[in-house]
């Protein structure tokens, strides 16, 4: 007989599969529970409260007004159609450029080529978020590399405004687009592509009808990271943005200058509920199915 | 006229010689088969024919007309892939619809066509499902109606079979040889299963190694291979030793013989045979036939194979064999 050492606990869970996942489980979710959906509702409430206008202090008051003025005002919806469109824009523009990177690494570059590219694409991430916003804020500069470089043309640098803010949300968010672009692409397998053209499709036709439906969730994955992270950033409109305020500019003045955070939480919905419609829409498509 | 014609052709992938000089003729309405291992050349044979490769030299002509610089969207023959290449993102008609649509069919004749093709692989209950929805002998299925949709003269199969259970795999062989009889395509099919080639073919092509060992119909290869790799490969095949073939006063070379060709019998009754003497190692019962593995006095393992209902020799007894 083959001696085994006595495992209790192991073979309790064992014999207790529920248990068992329950015990894998309750970290995550406990965690995700708190940071998340209790914040959210903290949120909603905090959003309902007031503030008194003479102490400053919180009221536990019940009010609407912050929502209210949070959806109608005309600051708040100007500073909203710039944020949104500042994620818009940057967004797109991401996926223009990741498109063609992502099809020539998965789908043309050597192996050896696509392994350097997929290290270069991720190394900006090695980088500090404040560090390559800094970075680009001195690029930019009227004394900086881009004015250098473009003053010999009659050119100067656009300096810092709504353009930077875009640029640098653009550059910041690239590789998030790219990396499931390329997957996507690369996942597709050549066996399809043959059959399109076996059936008599033109490479223009199978590219249509066959490789970019095929890689739709990808981009969808990756517009999900860049429109939500540029909806959220107000440091890069700190940085680079000069007068340029975004909504998280005005969240973060609500709540650390005019000591408002009823204010700044109504004003906080705005990009959730953004959020919210944009998953809708895309899950819509049925393009998260297939993520 | 030949439905395909190969001339001189050679394939290389960077030093890798996959095709070497190869000459080959597919006849008008044969089911022919390429049959080999892997890496012998026959699934790069099958993707030259399409025009997924291209040659380094030599000619490709599909019914006289030189294709050998076409892309396969140009080239008369359609594929059914290995992993069958079913578009995921398109329902099953739509699948099969979509070589009719590239080539410019209208709306309603295209999905009629499509249903009636998936009429006739019984398939046209599952039109609106996505292919991951249809189990593997149903996705083959379609694979096929796809290609078939567009009446190619010829019809290109590349190992199709190979992913389903044997009992289905049966059933297709036989269905496909039906399908192909009664539509008059000539099909080429690619496998590494001899059975399979054996079942279905015409004519037959043997390769390994980039080069065609053998080409001929079942019988003349499984009773008369070319060489010792045709003999080895297809089917079961004893190679006699040395010893053996100058006892019994033949000349030196080499001699081979089908497991069931050998009969057990005694060694003084018939003088007149060929025979060799062994102790049998294992009797493997197999419903229909015993396979009976004998290790000779000269130490080569022949197997043997007898109908059930044949007396045959249990294992560890000492028994000559006799050879016709």
């Amino acid at each position: 007989m083959k001696q085994r050492a006595k495992k209790p606990v192991s073979s309790f869970l064992y014999n207790h599969p529920t248990l068992h996942r329950w015990a894998l489980l309750v970290l995550p979710v406990g965690w995700m529970a708190l940071v998340y959906i209790v914040a959210l509702i903290a949120l909603l409430i905090t959003a309902l409260w007031s503030v008194n206008e003479y102490t400053g202090a919180v009221e536990m008051t019940w009010t609407f007004d912050n929502l209210i003025q949070a959806f109608t005002d005309s600051l708040y919806l100007t500073v909203t159609e710039r944020t949104l469109f500042i994620a818009v824009l940057a967004t797109v523009i991401d996926i223009i450029l990741a498109f063609p990177i992502a099809f020539y690494m998965a789908r043309m570059a050597s192996p050896r080529a696509r392994k350097l590219l997929v290290i270069l694409v991720s190394t900006p991430l090695w980088a500090g978020y404040l560090v390559k916003a800094y970075a680009w804020r001195s690029v930019l500069s009227g004394s900086g590399v881009l004015d250098m470089i473009l003053r010999p043309f009659g050119g100067h640098s656009p300096g810092y405004g709504l353009f930077a803010v875009i640029l640098v949300e653009v550059y910041l968010w690239l590789p998030y687009v790219i990396t499931p672009i390329y997957t996507a692409f690369e996942q597709v397998p050549e066996s399809l592509l043959e059959a399109s053209s076996d059936l008599g499709a033109r490479s223009g036709v199978t590219i249509r009808k066959v490789l970019l439906p095929m890689i739709v969730p990808g981009v969808v994955a990756g517009s999900i990271f860049s429109f939500s992270l540029s909806l959220g950033d107000y440091i890069v409109a700190g940085i680079v943005g000069g007068k340029t305020q975004v909504l998280g500019n005005i969240i973060y003045t609500d709540v650390g200058v005019a000591n408002n955070s009823p204010m700044a939480a109504a004003c906080a919905l705005i990009p959730i509920i953004i959020i919210g419609v944009y998953l809708m829409l895309v899950s819509r498509t049925g393009a998260l199915k297939r993520l | 006229m030949d439905a395909i014609t190969i001339t001189d052709v050679t394939k290389r992938f960077g030093s890798f010689l996959a095709i070497d000089n190869l000459n080959m003729s597919i006849r008008e309405g044969e089911f022919f088969s390429m049959l080999g291992p892997s890496g012998s050349g026959k699934t790069t044979t099958l993707r030259l024919i399409a025009g997924f490769e291209r040659t380094t030299s030599g000619t490709i002509e599909l019914a006289g007309e030189n294709v050998t610089d076409k892309a396969p969207f140009e080239r008369d023959v359609n594929t059914v892939f290995q992993d069958y290449a079913l578009f995921p993102h398109m329902s099953v008609v739509d699948n099969v619809a979509y070589g009719l649509k590239v080539h410019g069919v209208d709306h309603a004749e295209r999905y009629d066509r499509a249903h009636k093709m998936l009429d006739l692989v019984q398939l046209d209950s599952k039109a609106n499902n996505k292919p991951r929805e249809l189990s593997g002998g149903q996705q083959q299925r379609v694979a096929l109606a796809r290609a078939l949709v567009l009446e190619p003269k010829v019809l290109l199969l590349d190992e199709p079979l190979s992913a389903l259970d044997m009992k289905l795999r049966q059933q297709m062989q036989v269905e496909l040889k039906q399908l192909q009889r009664d539509l008059h395509i000539t099909f080429v099919f690619v496998t590494h299963d001899q059975q399979e080639a054996m079942v279905m073919s015409d004519r037959i092509a043997v390769f390994n190694k980039g080069r065609v060992q053998q080409m001929g119909t079942p019988a003349e290869i499984y009773n008369h291979p070319a060489n010792s790799f045709v003999a080895s490969f297809v089917g079961t095949m004893n190679f006699i030793p040395e010893t053996i073939v100058t006892a019994n006063g033949f000349p030196a070379g080499s001699y081979t013989i089908r497991p069931e060709r050998i009969v057990f019998v005694d060694a003084d009754d018939n003088p007149d045979m060929v025979t060799a003497e062994g102790q049998v190692t294992d009797c493997i019962y197999l419903g229909t036939e015993y396979r009976i593995l004998i290790k000779l006095t000269t130490r080569e393992t022949f197997t043997v194979v007898r109908p059930v209902g044949e007396t045959v020799p249990e294992r560890g007894g000492e028994h000559q064999t006799r050879m016709a």
